[in-house]
């Protein structure tokens, strides 16, 4: 079994080496939460609410208590011994934002589908969901609020009667002048632009399994971020933090729904402590779809203003955004996360961006892949291109015109933002490469004559990514609760092994491969033998988790600074053993050796094993072992930008869509796998052209789901998405040392409004200039049928 | 419970006498009372394919499948197709391919594209996207599993000739 197929000695970074993490995942040897069992354990069904809005009158269990296997139902009233409501990490000052109580189970109220009622535990997976149907819950129906414009209105009906309004905060940021951009526009365009409500829907659903005992609770959960986790549930259940564990293993896919303090998670670790039994929930799809949070849903209202030669003077978004019945752990803040890259990769003096939060009897939202900055790029992109139509000019060209020439670099954005480094000629030279435009436009004739329309879209996008840094996102910056640096800890064991403890907590993306990479070239071993830790909060390092695209930008970045200081003490180890001074010892092909003689040296394992076999050896004073942590904050986010283009042939008979071809010009610095860049880039577009075409949470007017399982909610399949061509521009980020910016995200940012532009390029002759996603069948094929009426 | 039925399935060659419950789901079986848990559950309404098996040389949705309906037939799950030190040349071909990342859909996958190719042996881009289109995976984007599916056609192909 071999790692790679073209392995030479040193240099792993930049390599497409095989994933680490394989052999157990094709085998089916990995180890998700579900497939972990502990005797005695206990087995949860939710109870949930099928009302969108109701008064909880009566909750009779005495049935339910009744079956066979059945051990105990609870509800909201047996767990008021819980410390605290579920958290929600956003206080910036100055912002009033509504948050009301969250617990894990409802308490007298219910405010949409599905919200917890009861939960009852039992010794047979089957026994428990048939109690759960057991339990009678008598429920007073109240007003249900589903539409975020209308919600607004006075004299509404309200979700929280205590705030007097559906209204949960406003929030700006702004910077230029405002007044004078518009007014020396020629032409201004606004569009409603729609970013509706979409699903991330990991194949995994979410699935915990607690276990209290003598005072200390572990917890297995599919999550994202454990050290949040662990964070929460201490304070909410009154254990201290030490004695908190908690484990992600194997994770079935994220994508910001598992980048959350849920009450699924409270709810076992009380029942645990509550029974003295280990209890397991696993989610079902539907619950999931129901239950686990929801992102996007924005509607903004969007203007831009331009000289009659294309030179963009100003833009403004006012969005309207649907946080749903409660607020999250980050749901106000997303938003204004697509706020700080508004106006994308163009110099714009002007750039203001107003932000409602509005209350709906709707599942909360909160970060799914992107978090924000898919639906800012998509009110950008969309409204370039909308631009362009409006000035007769080329859409390229008005592009041109206004990106952040590499020059600039770093950049100021008109919001104080500074950009740190891209090239954004580079990338969309490069697309047009691959793409051969004259050909595509050619062959637009030759279709239309067969009824299919064929469109070309572009999206030249950035993305603010790598979250950190603390001073900006944190208490005295944005507001977030919380620092977002990261730690690393590299140890070297006797015989010269390597483990690699990190506070990311990977879920598919590769990390225990690229950083192994990384730590394997720092110092001078076999990427074979680096074993990354991660995901356990009681082994190693703290950290903050994975999402935002940082566990490379800030994670690695910490790996590699702990690798160092690995380095520079094997280093003086070797400089004492040999007699040399320890700036004289290099590192080359896995020995440190005194500069001009290879032959006398130490390698990785021979320096560990002096380290720890015989510390007597060492240079005076020094501590034994071979183990070094580094905690790191950077001083800046990093951005990642890039360049994509979208065809597509639409059916004018069905409205029917089909992306032909989906071209990616991405940048993320240099790349440390370039095989794991483009699979994230695959994934990242796989999913924006899923809410583009296919996917789209629905409640109808009385806040029932309509969406609630994969049969209505259309996750793309294979015979949907075409091939992806991908290529990548290396611009290095300055923000850390390794020049990387993150990948994760890029593809879901940028790829929407490449489609939807493509289609409406499709649409421009039977006279349809604008439409919103998602772009079913049925609302191509209406705005078709009016667009040649008009 | 009472109502149990005693059945005997063979599952990667072995066989297996159980007790079951009339309503428990095959991939229940499968997971929770024979420890095979390569086979995962994504949904509830047999759209995703996570819990793909092979029955009686067939690929199937254990999810769909009661475990009573398995008496006396043959069962494949990812744990049957080869090990870390002896892959399947679709395990490799996924591998080598980057065909999974969380890797939760790869299992099902591998057994959908076993069954593909044992049909449709040297099959198009369109075959293998139309072949894998009861299968969900929301990591990869579909690209590099048909890579994959391609990568393992061929060596399956090769070895063919040179046996
Ligand atoms: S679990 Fe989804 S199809 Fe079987
Ligand atoms: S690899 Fe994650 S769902 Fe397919």
């Amino acid at each position: 079994m071999t790692l790679m197929d073209d392995r030479t000695s040193g240099n792993h970074v930049g390599r497409s080496l095989r994933r680490k993490e394989d052999p157990r995942l094709i085998t089916g040897q990995a180890t998700y939460v579900d497939d972990i069992n502990i005797t005695g354990l206990l087995h949860a069904a939710i109870v949930r609410s099928p009302e969108a809005h109701a008064k909880i009158l009566s909750i009779d269990a005495s049935a339910a208590m009744a079956r066979d296997d059945v051990h105990a139902v609870y509800t909201g009233e047996d767990m008021a011994d819980l410390l605290a409501p579920l958290p929600m990490a956003w206080a910036p000052d100055g912002v009033e934002v509504h948050n009301p109580e969250h617990w894990p189970l409802a308490r007298g109220e219910v405010k949409h589908v599905g919200d917890p009622v009861a939960i009852v535990l039992g010794t047979d997976r089957y026994a428990v969901i048939d109690a759960a149907e057991d339990v009678l819950v008598e429920y007073e129906p109240l007003p249900v609020v589903t539409d975020i414009e209308q919600a607004l209105e006075p004299g509404h009906a309200l979700v929280h009667e205590q705030f007097g309004t559906n209204e949960v905060h406003k929030w700006s940021l702004g910077g230029g002048d405002m007044e004078a951009g518009f007014a020396a526009a020629d032409v201004i365009i606004e569009r409603r632009v729609v970013n509706h409500r979409v699903s991330g829907a990991p194949i995994e659903p979410r699935g915990v399994l607690a276990d209290y005992k003598a005072g200390a609770i572990t917890v297995h959960t599919s999550t994202q971020v454990p050290h949040f986790v662990r964070l929460f549930m201490g304070l909410m259940l009154g254990i201290s933090e030490e004695r908190v564990r908690i484990i992600a293993p194997e994770v079935g896919g994220g994508f910001g729904a598992k980048l959350q303090v849920t009450g699924e998670e409270m709810l076992c670790a009380w029942a645990s402590r509550k029974t003295r039994k280990p209890v397991k929930w696993i989610e079902t799809r539907s619950e999931h779809m129901a239950t686990c949070h929801h992102g996007r849903d924005q509607i903004a209202t969007v203007r831009l203003g331009a000289k009659r030669d294309g030179t963009l003077t100003a833009m403004h978004a006012d969005i309207v955004a649907d946080m749903g019945a409660y607020l999250m752990l980050l749901t106000p803040t997303i938003p204004s996360l697509g706020a700080f890259v508004m106006g994308g990769v163009y110099k714009i003096p002007a750039i203001t961006t107003d932000i409602t939060g509005v209350f709906t009897n709707k599942c909360a939202t909160d970060a799914i892949r992107g978090a924000g900055r898919p639906e800012a790029t998509h009110m950008v992109e969309v409204c370039m291109d909308q631009l362009a139509d409006e000035l007769g000019m080329d859409r390229l060209e008005l592009r041109r015109k206004n990106f952040i020439p590499k020059e600039a670099f770093p950049y100021e954005t008109a919001l104080g933002i500074v950009y740190d480094s891209g090239d954004y000629h580079a990338a969309l030279d490069l697309l047009m490469e691959k793409l051969d435009l004259p050909a595509l436009e050619r062959e637009k004739e030759e279709l239309a004559a067969k009824g299919i329309r064929r469109g070309i879209g572009f999206s030249t996008y950035t993305e603010i990514c790598g979250l950190a840094p603390s001073r900006v996102t944190g208490p005295a910056g944005f507001g977030l609760q919380t620092g977002l640096w990261e730690s690393a800890i590299v140890r070297v064991t006797v015989t010269g092994a390597v483990t690699v403890y990190t506070g990311t907590s990977p879920h598919g993306q590769g990390h225990e491969t690229t950083m192994a990479q990384v730590v394997a070239d720092k110092l001078g071993v076999d990427p074979q033998n680096v074993e990354i830790m991660h995901g356990d909060t009681g082994t190693g390092a703290m950290g903050l988790g994975t999402y935002g695209s940082r566990t490379t930008a800030v994670g690695t970045e910490s790996v590699a600074r702990a690798s160092d200081k690995v380095v520079e003490k094997a280093k003086a180890i070797v400089a004492h053993a040999l007699e040399a001074a320890p700036e004289d010892i290099e590192l080359r092909d896995g020995k440190f050796s005194v500069q001009g003689s290879p032959d006398k040296g130490m390698t990785l394992a021979e320096v560990s094993g002096m380290a720890h076999v015989r510390p007597e050896l060492l240079p005076e004073g020094m501590a034994p072992g071979l183990d070094e942590t580094s905690f790191y904050d950077p001083n800046n986010f990093v951005f990642p930008f890039g360049a994509h283009a979208c065809v597509v042939d639409v059916e004018e008979d069905t409205g029917k869509v089909k992306v032909v071809r989906y071209v990616a010009i991405d940048d993320c610095g240099p790349a440390i796998n370039p095989t794991i860049i483009d699979g994230q880039v695959h994934g990242g577009i796989a999913q924006a052209i899923g809410q583009a075409l296919y996917e789209h949470v629905m409640y109808d007017e009385d806040g029932q789901l309509v969406t609630g399982t994969f049969v209505d909610y259309a996750l793309p399949t294979a015979a949907e998405l075409p091939s992806f061509e991908t290529d990548r521009t290396e611009t290095p980020s300055p923000v850390n040392s390794l020049g990387v910016k993150g990948i994760g995200e890029a593809g879901t940012i940028a790829a929407s409004p490449a489609v939807l532009n493509a289609v409406v390029d499709a649409l421009r002759p039977l006279g349809v200039t604008y439409l919103n996603m998602p772009l079913s069948s049925e609302s191509v094929w209406n705005a078709i049928t009016e667009g040649s009426r008009a | 419970m009472s109502d149990e039925v005693a059945i005997s399935v063979t599952v990667n060659g072995q066989v297996e006498h159980v007790r079951v419950e009339p309503r428990l789901l095959l991939v229940h079986l499968l997971r929770d009372e024979l420890g095979l848990t390569g086979s995962h559950v994504g949904c509830d309404t047999s759209n995703c394919g996570a819990c793909t098996v092979q029955l009686d040389g067939q690929s199937c949705k254990s999810c769909t499948v009661l475990a009573v309906q398995a008496d006396g037939s043959e069962v494949k799950t990812i744990e049957g197709m080869g090990t870390e030190d002896d892959l399947h040349p679709l395990q490799e071909g996924f591998w080598a391919k980057h065909g999974l990342q969380c890797g939760y859909c790869t299992p099902g996958m591998i057994m959908a594209a076993a069954d593909l190719l044992e049909r449709t042996p040297n099959p198009t881009e369109e075959e293998i996207r139309h072949g894998l289109e009861g299968n969900l995976c929301r990591c990869t984007g579909y690209h590099n599993i048909v890579k994959a599916v391609q990568h393992a056609a061929t060596a399956m192909q090769s070895a063919e000739v040179s046996a």
